[in-house]
This record gives C-alpha cells, structure tokens and sequence, in this order.
C-alpha cells in the first residue's frame, strides 16, 4: 500500500469515481470524478487534532460497525493517503454556530470546507479493472440468526475482533457481555454453494442470491483454518469446532495448515447446522447439526459463532461493466475472454481482469493475476503503433440511406448514425471489432464486412449446395464459440456423420437471413445455425440479433409452408465437443427426414417470393 | 475485379492425421478441376518449412495471387500461413483454408468416402470464397502511453506497480478515502499467516 502511495509513475486518485469512458483500445478517453473531501490530502499530517475535537459520533465502516469513527475521521491508521477526510453527511458544517471545531484547531489549516469536487481527464491506452468483492449479508438466513443472536458474527467482524489494532486491541470478546468466549464454532459455507431458492424454481432471482449463491467462495475454508490457528495461538485453551460440507484446502500449503489445524485440536465436524437458538439468560448459542459422519444429530453448546461468510461481486461493477461494455458470468462475476487461455483479457480490447471483479479468490491468485493483466497490458502500452485485423466493417455511403439500424445492433457502439437526420452511417473502425452483425442487419447491403463479405458468404453457400444439395447440412459456426467446439470434437475424435458443409464466420450475429434463405432455395434440406452461448459471445451480446432473426424467420418458414425444424439454432460453447457432435447427429437425423418433394416445394415457393 | 485470378490449392496430409482418412490425392486432383485454380498440390505437412517452401516457390513460379490451404483448422495456422503469404510478398489476407483434419478426417474416420467427399467439398467451398477475397491494409493506432487501474484493493495496488515498475504511468482510482480494499480489514492471512498491511 504505501509503495503505491509514494512511487513517482503512480497517480493515486483516491476517494474518486469513474465518470465516463470512451475510445478504444490505446486511446481511452477517461472522466474522473475526485470528490471533495474537504481535507488538503498533501498538507495534512493525519496528527489527529480534528477527531479529538470533532462532536459527531458515528459507526465505524471500517471496523464493521465494532467501532466507532467521527465524522472527521481517517478509514484506518496506516491508510494511503494518509490524511483525514470529512463525511459530509455527518459533519454538522462549518458554519461558526454549528460547529467549524476541526477547522479552528487544524494547525496547519488543512480543511477547506470549501472545497468542490473536481473532474480529471485522463488519456489512457489501457485499463485494469479491479473492482474487488463484496462479503455476503447472512443476515437472510433466519436459522442462524444473524442479527438477531447477539454473538453470531461474520468472519469479516471476527477479523476485527483479533486484529491488534481493532476496537478491541486484538482482545478477543464477545459481542453480548464483553468476555472472552472459551467455545467457539465457526459454519462454513454461508452464502456459498447454495441451491438456488432452495430449489423453488418460482423464485425470484433476489429471493434466489439472499440465500445464498451457488459457487464456492475460494477463501472461506482456509480463511476459517488460519482463524483457528490464530485462536489457537492467542488463546491455547479455546474449544474450537467447525461445522462444514467439505473443507477445500487445495493450494500450495493449504493442507499443511489445516493438517496443523487439526493437530491444535480444531474440531471438525461434518455438517451444516440446521438451527441456531440463543440462551436469553447466558448469551449462548445451542447449535443442532447432522454429524453426517458420524452419523447422528448432535448439539453443541458455544458461546460464540462465526459465519465463515462467501464473497459476492461488488455492487460497483455494474457501473464499470456498463462503462467498458463488459459481459459478466450468471454469477455477476466479470467474464473473461477465455476461461484458460484469456483468463485476464476481456471482450473489449485494451481492458484486462485483476482479482475478485474477476471471480472469488485469495491474495496470491489476485495477486497474480494481477501480474498477469499488468503484463497483458504492457503488450499495448509498448506498442509504438496497434493494429487491427481487417475484418472491419466498411460502408457504401451510395447505398446507405441512413436508417441507423446498423448503430442500433453494434454492440461496441462503433457506428456513427442518426436515423432522425439519416445521416449516413460511419463506422469508427478503431472501435469495430468485425462481429457483422451490422451487416446482418442492414436492410440495404449497404455494409461490407471487409474479410467475411456477402460475395465471399454466397460463394461458399453456393459451391457447397453446387451438387447433391439434399445430402448436405449447411452449418454456419462462429469463430470463438461453435467453430472451436467443432474443432474440439475433431482434437477428441468424435466421430458424426460427414454431411454438415461449414461455413465460419467471426460471429453468429453476421448470419443474414438472405444466406439462410439462399441455403433453402439451393436445395439444401437443413440449415443449421450455431454460436456462443448468450453470456460467452465474444461480441458482448451480437448474438441476442441471431436469436431474433432466427425466429423472424422461423416465423416467416412457417407461413410459407416449410418446416421450421429443418432451421436448427444451436449454441455451442468451445469446450462442447461432444454438443457439436450430438447437434450433428440430430441434424442428420432431421436431413432424413425431409423429403425430396419438400425439398423441391421450398425451391419453388422461396423462387415465386424472388 | 481487374486482375485474373490464379490460385494455387495446397492438400495437406498431415502424416497421417489426415491422408489416414481422407484421400489426399483425390482431394489434389479435384481442386485442380476447380475455375481459377492454377496449381494443386499435395504435401506431407504443409505447416512444416518445406511445406511452407513450396507454397512460396509455387507464388513465384505461378504468379499465384490467391492461396487454399486445406489443412488443420484455421484456428491453428491462419497465422502461420497468413506470414508466408507475406514473406512471398501476397497480401495476407488473400488465404482460405479449407479445414479437412479437425472437422473432417477426425471425426469421419470410419468413414473415408464421406469423409473425402466432404474434404473435396470443404475445398470447392474455400476456392470459392478465395476468389472474392481481397487484399487487406491493417489500420494501426497510436497508443496513449499511461494505464488506468480501477479498484484500489490488493489486485489493483499489484497490477499499478508492476505498470509502474515497468516505466509506464499509472493513474489508481479509488472509491474509498484509501486504498487497501477488503484485504486491510484482514488481520494475518493465509497460508503464511502473516499481517495483510
């Protein structure tokens, strides 16, 4: 932290937010909102004299509400920048009547009540989004009755309670009548690994999360193992039982610590338990839990609790995702390129992963990844000059009549138009990333895709339907997703049937419907269409458009007579070897069924439309 | 289009991954018969250096301007064979390759009248869509030389000074009044249980 603070090439803009990003990668054009903070940061000597004398009393965030701040405060002692800040919204002001206490005794005169926020510009080639995690609230989970049991804390607030410098010294008390507990139970697994809605598929998705997500948190295992190894260490004669599913101690020296976990004495019992009661009298907490080892119900008589609580994404990350045009996982985890081999990049190029926005995980591996997307970004920050694969998108500005549908389905925003001036659509090919769903969905051909072009499309739809088109099953893939799962069947050897004639493009999203069509009236029986799964697509969210101009057109069969079936859309991720071959064998299945006569019938009926 | 087209079809037969299946030399001649194609050949691994020869000695001899690999996926070799397409002085992007091994002679191999006819296909379809490739100039970009890191807890305090370090300008931006994030909250941390500031 204070390396961070004081190194020559870092701007640390702290108490600050991301106003507005645009440009591309190399060339980010960023807003920063520096809010005021009423404290001159380089003058003040975090000597103290302001809280002393300062009459507002407040929770400390800090110290997870344990503490107490006041409202001119500094967050925690060896905090960078070390200088107090003024919560505005406690702060009674500075009018004389009202208070102004700090700034008359501030010696270096330091605090300008004054002062307003400012707005920074920055141009930056690339971004590093570490937004962190949030602790998830147990507070939902009526069994264990968190806030209502005085001495059921959250591992976060026990880490308070132990810390030397915490509200209590690193004197361990509990909450309900200041003394030292001697039997503490940590239960694991709060908020993580949890069924969704406890299986009632009629859940809303927040009554869903409040009970907890589904994927393991990472940390809370290990991160309950060193808490009892610390008790163990501080207060040798402490009872110590953890209450868990599974203990998950996979890392280097994990299991070396839990092993001397066990060997202190740590009990661990396998099982979560079902209910938690409180003593009104002692405080103590009567737990019920399934040994599920032992194969009986048991009940354990502790003094304290500790929920060993899960990590959710950061509430701030919405906004960043909104700002970088960032996909994120089901989870709210923000999505990389490549689950194992772009496990730092993201969608939007020049914009790199570090840490918990990323998904849940421990100091080392924030830490290297953080390395990781430092290193990836340097690749842009030492270029002299970028390039960009030419497989833009270009306009024929004769043939644009400036409906602006284009700008509408770019999911990169990389098209200028305005359908109110029919101003002729521009692409910003700097921005463009060659998805085509513009040239997909533009009604006029206006748009060119410069390396997957309509003409290049055509040629090959038409040489693979040239003879006995009722054997084949054209199959359009996307490059990132169901092309590479095509691939993967092929890496796995899995064997289907050889009818499928594939046409690669850089996105689903870049399938018109004329090549579809175009496919039909060639003769060919089956088309089938395949890309990302919705939250994979490697063009944010181009293939949203091939879902909707799949079912226009399933529609639009309909109507005319042909069977909707023999259109086949499918999403196939680069991992689903064995999906691509299944989806072959079923589309081949379907081949057989159409026949000679339909297939002739859909000649005749899609040659009448022209 | 103002120049003539002259195309040159490479069939890789990969060892045996791929001439194991598929008949290569069926595979030749038919692209041979193909419009536009000047020169066909067959070639034991086409990805290796005298594979990768003999497509550079074939533009040179054939004034060739348009180049069909059918190999490997292009998700493997594009790059490979877009270089040498420069280094014989061709527009890279003037390359198709038709993908005969993964989605071809792999996952057909019992069946090897299938699997050649959809090779013969996969090439017909690669020929085709060469013929309206065009030359392509990749644009390139200034690069504005500073990072922004979003998110002052340990991942980003780490991903600013290796930038820093590195000689690059960095500009941390923090929501809290400092930084540290949910890790300065941490009394001693895992494995080496020592303290998290």
């Amino acid at each position: 932290m204070m390396d961070a603070g004081r190194h020559p090439r870092i701007k640390l803009l702290a108490y600050s937010e991301i106003v507005s990003v645009s440009g591309y990668v190399g060339n980010f054009s960023v807003r920063v909102r520096k809010k005021a903070r009423y404290v001159d940061e380089s003058a003040c000597t975090a000597c103290g004299d302001c809280a002393k004398v300062c009459p507002i009393v407040v929770p400390n965030e800090f110290e997870v509400g344990l503490g107490s701040r006041k409202a001119i405060y500094i967050p925690f002692p060896q905090a960078v920048p070390s200088a107090y800040v003024i919560d505005h919204a406690n702060c009674l002001g500075d009018v004389p009547i009202a208070c102004g206490k700090c700034r008359d005794i501030c010696e270096i005169k330091c605090i300008d009540f004054d002062q307003q926020d400012q707005i920074i510009n920055l141009d930056v080639g690339a971004i590093i989004v570490a937004t962190g995690l949030d602790v998830y609230d147990p507070s939902a989970l009526d069994e264990y009755g968190y806030t209502r049991h005085e001495n059921v804390v959250t591992s976060l607030e026990f880490e308070r309670l132990i810390d030397a410098g915490g509200p209590t010294g690193g004197h361990l008390i509990r909450p309900s009548d200041r003394k030292p507990p001697k039997r503490i139970g940590f239960i694991q697994c709060v908020g993580s690994r949890t069924l969704s809605g406890n299986g009632d598929p009629s859940a809303s998705s927040g009554q869903r999360l409040s009970r907890g997500r589904p994927y393991c948190s990472n940390i809370c295992c290990m991160n309950t193992v060193k808490d009892s190894l610390l008790l163990k260490d501080h207060y040798p004669d402490t009872d110590i039982s953890v209450f868990y599913m599974d203990i998950r101690a996979f890392g280097k020296g994990f299991e070396d610590l839990y092993r001397r976990s066990k060997e202190a004495g740590v009990k661990y019992i396998r099982g979560l338990p079902g209910e938690v009661v409180e003593d009104p009298v002692s405080g103590n907490l009567l737990l019920t839990v399934d040994n599920t080892t032992q194969g009986r119900v048991e009940q354990h008589e502790l003094d304290m609790v500790v929920l060993s609580i899960g990590l959710v994404p950061s509430e701030d990350q919405a906004h960043i995702k909104k700002l970088l045009t960032l996909s994120q996982t089901d989870e709210g985890f923000l999505l990389e390129s490549h689950p194992k081999l772009k496990p730092v990049d993201t969608p939007t190029r020049g914009v790199y992963l570090a840490g918990c926005a990323e998904g849940p995980k421990d100091i080392k591996d924030s830490v290297t990844q953080a390395s990781a997307a430092a290193a990836r970004a340097q690749i842009v920050l030492n270029s002299d000059k970028l390039k960009v694969e030419a497989i833009t998108a270009c306009v024929d500005r004769e043939v644009c009549t400036g409906c602006g549908l284009c700008a509408k389905v770019c999911p990169y925003s990389a098209i200028l138009a305005d359908s109110k001036t029919k101003m002729i659509a521009q692409v910003l090919e700097a921005k463009c990333a060659g998805c085509g769903a513009c040239s997909a969905e533009c009604r006029f051909d206006a748009i060119t895709m410069r390396h997957f072009s309509d003409a290049a499309l055509t040629a090959q739809i038409d040489a693979a339907l040239a003879e006995n088109p009722e054997n084949k099953i054209v199959t359009f893939a996307c490059n990132w997703c169901s092309y590479a799962g095509a691939d993967y069947a092929g890496v796995s050897r899995m064997q289907y049937p050889p009818n499928a004639r594939i046409i690669r493009t850089m996105c689903s999203g870049r399938i018109d419907e004329d090549f579809i069509l175009r496919a039909f009236q060639l003769g060919a029986p089956v088309v089938l269409v395949s890309g990302c799964h919705y939250a994979d697509c490697h063009y944010i969210n181009a293939n949203r458009w091939t879902q909707k101009r799949v079912d226009r057109l399933w529609d639009r069969l309909e109507r005319k007579g042909i069977r909707p079936e023999r259109l086949q859309l499918e999403w196939i991720s680069a991992a689903e070897g064995a999906k691509f071959a299944t989806v072959m064998r079923e589309a081949e299945r379907i081949r057989q069924g159409v026949t000679p006569e339909e297939i002739e019938l859909t000649r005749r009926v899609l040659a009448e439309e022209g | 289009m103002t120049e003539d087209l002259r195309i040159g079809v490479f069939v890789c037969e990969c060892g045996h991954n791929i001439a194991g299946t598929v008949d290569c030399e069926a595979v030749r001649a038919h692209a041979s018969t193909l419009p536009d194609v000047v020169v066909a050949q067959r070639n034991r691994y086409t990805c290796s250096d005298p594979g990768q020869q003999q497509i550079k000695q074939a533009i040179a001899a054939h004034n060739l301007n348009r180049i069909v690999v059918a190999a490997c996926t292009p998700r493997l070799h594009e790059p490979t064979f877009r270089a040498c397409l420069a280094q014989a002085g061709l527009n890279s992007y003037l390359l198709d390759m038709a993908n005969i091994r993964e989605q071809c002679a792999w996952v057909h191999q019992s069946d090897p009248v299938g699997a050649t006819r959809k090779a013969m296909d996969a090439v017909t379809m690669a020929v085709a869509r060469a013929r309206h490739l065009n030359a392509q100039k990749e644009i390139e970009m200034p690069v504005a030389r500073a990072a922004l890191v979003i998110g002052g807890g340990i991942a980003g305090i780490q991903a600013s000074l290796d930038l820093a370090d590195a000689g690059h300008q960095v500009y941390l931006v923090e929501k809290q009044p400092s930084i540290g994030g949910k890790m300065a909250q941490l009394d001693k941390t895992f494995p080496t249980m020592d303290c998290s500031i």
